[in-house]
């Protein structure tokens, strides 16, 4: 089963990648740009047919090292 | 004394840090980081460098090598443990250190001399050192250290800070903070003050010809505290 999960920054982190990724969009002139955000995306093929057990262990990965839970938050979006 | 560097791959001042620990006396063993066992030590000393690539995010991969666990329990039972620049990373990753290192405020990397106050001198770093205000060196791209509110109130409540971003002269302004660090801080301890993670680099700073002389300061003071 692929279990999909983003780790984003948390609100009051900076993000000076995100900025430079703004600025550079600004310069290709989409003006309208407000704000970016960068995280990261994880793709997890777990050998796993329960659903909700292969989303706990994603959880559980997410806890343990794919998130610093001190700057990051993490979501499971979708599991096939 | 006896001190042992460990080695990931991509770590790269491993080797500047021996030399330096040799010079001041120490008896110095490299450790692979995929052993298990750390050797007899004094010190133990996570070094610079790029481990596993920064993957992830800087010190996340190395906080989770083989070698770790012997680590913590050495750390945890009162051993020395310093982590210099990517070790101070590593330190954070493995919840030894409070906080984190985040990119720096301005998106560049930065490699430059520096001044550092020291803030707490109660310690075996620190301890009977001869100036407070020391020139070292740093080389980083994520030196910008975070952490939350109460992690923050947790180390002024435990005076954790070890040194500060300075002038040459010992004032601790935002004009003289390289990377956006909360309170101009380059250095931390934990509580108990064994385990101290710094970004800048002494290992660079041990032959006056070629940088300059404060690095040798920090090992011959350590040296001396030990014995």
């Amino acid at each position: 089963m692929k279990i999909s999960a983003i780790v984003t920054l948390k609100k009051d982190v900076l993000d000076p990648q995100g900025k430079v990724v703004q600025q550079a969009l600004k310069g290709m002139g989409f003006d309208n740009v407000k704000e970016i955000r960068q995280g990261k995306y994880f793709e997890i093929d777990v050998d796993e047919n329960d659903k909700k057990k292969a989303e706990k262990k994603a959880e559980e990965m997410c806890k343990k090292l794919l998130a610093n839970l001190v700057i990051e938050d993490f979501k499971i979006i979708g599991s096939q | 004394m006896n001190s042992s560097v460990i080695i990931f791959p991509g770590s790269n001042c491993d080797r500047d840090m021996a030399v330096a620990l040799k010079k001041f006396g120490f008896k110095n063993k490299m450790v692979w980081h995929n052993d298990t066992e750390l050797p007899k030590s004094d010190l133990v000393v996570l070094p610079g460098g790029f481990s596993y690539g920064d993957y992830l995010r800087c010190g996340s991969m190395a906080s989770k090598s083989k070698i770790i666990d012997s680590v913590i329990k050495f750390a945890k039972s009162g051993g020395l443990l310093l982590g210099i620049c990517n070790g101070f990373q590593i330190l954070t990753e493995t919840e030894l250190l409070p906080g984190v290192l985040l990119k720096n405020k301005y998106s560049k990397f930065i490699c430059k001399n520096v001044f550092v106050k020291i803030n707490n001198s109660e310690n075996k770093y620190f301890k009977n050192i001869k100036k407070n205000i020391l020139e070292l060196h740093i080389a980083h791209n994520e030196g910008n250290f975070f952490c939350s509110n109460d992690q923050m109130k947790e180390i002024n409540d435990n005076n954790q800070i070890a040194v500060h971003y300075c002038s040459q002269n010992g004032e601790i302004e935002d004009s003289f903070n390289p990377n956006g660090a909360i309170k101009n801080i380059a250095g931390l301890f934990n509580k108990e003050k064994n385990i101290l993670g710094m970004m800048p680099h002494p290992e660079r700073m041990i032959d006056n010809y070629l940088s300059g002389e404060d690095g040798s300061i920090f090992f011959q003071n350590l040296i001396n505290n030990l014995k």
